[in-house]
């Protein structure tokens, strides 16, 4: 079972990625470069957060046409589970991989702080190991979260299960209040209709260690690997 | 020598917490009678080629492509002689 975290110009969240699955998971993982023309041998493609391209354009909008994203994206078709957080979320968006596109946060502010998150389906390659419903505390840090798609798009993700988390408070109500960025019906994550491909704002592999103030996003990893080892 | 000069701007359907700032922060400052401020951006593209249908053909797909975000956001363009 082997991972390729893809690290872009601007990409900061690789290493933190490389080590969850290192360190936590015990598997082996690649850094690939954007560049490249191959995934080699992998399992689990992860598309880690920073600012490729420096952002510039839209975020991810250039960060999609480098070269290893056609592998990505042949991978993901063949069903490969492939999990972008925060600026891989953002690329997802714009490779057409998820639906929706992210707009600027409502306050127009660069938000780093540790939110809510439930879990409104588990039954993904990245969230076997959660409960249905359960709140769990994971780190957010984003200018462009705000998810955006049109009211049909909406319907569909929603109609199929395809929101994957969203923002609540610490009991688990999904509130405006609770909402950090303005994105529709406190989307925090979704899934395309397959379940192989996640998108996901907040920060997993920044939750890894109770230590540091939360190990929830370890459940993450968890189910990737669980799912890998019995799939 | 040709030049394109494309805009983009997010749909109409679309927030623009930007431009929603912006005018309320005109307000405050006394403006009187601004009823929308929508942002977007301005791109400049210059072509070695001299022949307007091909130019425009090739703005027109670069804007499908990576100039804008279809889901969000819609463009026009405008393509003029160098000055």
């Amino acid at each position: 079972m082997r991972f390729a975290v893809i690290t872009f110009p601007g990409s900061n969240c690789d290493y933190d990625c490389y080590r969850a699955v290192k360190d936590h998971l015990q598997c082996p993982v690649d850094y690939i470069w954007h560049r490249e023309h191959s995934l080699k041998e992998c399992d689990c493609v992860i598309l880690p957060g920073g600012f490729s391209y420096g952002d510039y354009l839209r975020t991810g909008a250039i960060a999609r046409f480098s070269p290893i994203m056609q592998e990505v994206m042949a991978f993901a078709e063949k069903g490969g589970p492939v999990i972008g957080i925060c600026n891989g979320f953002q690329i997802l968006l714009e490779s057409g991989l998820l639906p929706g596109a992210m707009l600027v946060n409502r306050s127009l502010q660069f938000i780093c702080k540790t939110i809510y998150l439930k879990t409104e389906n588990n039954k993904l390659p990245f969230t076997n190991k959660l409960s249905k419903g359960q709140v769990v505390r994971i780190p957010i840090a984003h200018k462009e979260g705000n998810y955006y798609a049109d009211q049909a798009t909406i319907k569909e993700l929603e109609d199929n299960g395809q929101v994957v988390f969203r923002y609540c408070d610490a009991e688990g109500s999904i509130k405006e209040s609770a909402n950090p960025n303005g994105s529709i019906n406190n989307i925090a994550g979704i899934t395309n209709k397959r379940g192989n491909v996640l998108g996901m704002m907040p920060h997993p592999e920044r939750a890894m260690e109770s230590l540091l103030g939360s190990a929830d996003g370890a459940l993450v990893f968890d189910s990737i690997k669980n799912y890998l080892s019995v799939r | 020598m040709l030049t394109a000069e494309i805009h983009v701007t997010l749909k109409d359907l679309v927030l623009d917490p930007q431009g929603t700032t912006l005018k309320r922060s005109m307000e405050t400052m006394g403006y009187k009678g601004v009823e929308d401020v929508r942002m977007g951006k301005f791109i400049q593209v210059k072509f070695d080629s001299s022949d307007r249908k091909a130019v425009e053909e090739r703005v027109k797909e670069m804007c499908q492509k990576i100039l804008s975000n279809p889901v969000i956001e819609q463009f026009s363009y405008t393509i003029a002689e160098d000055k």
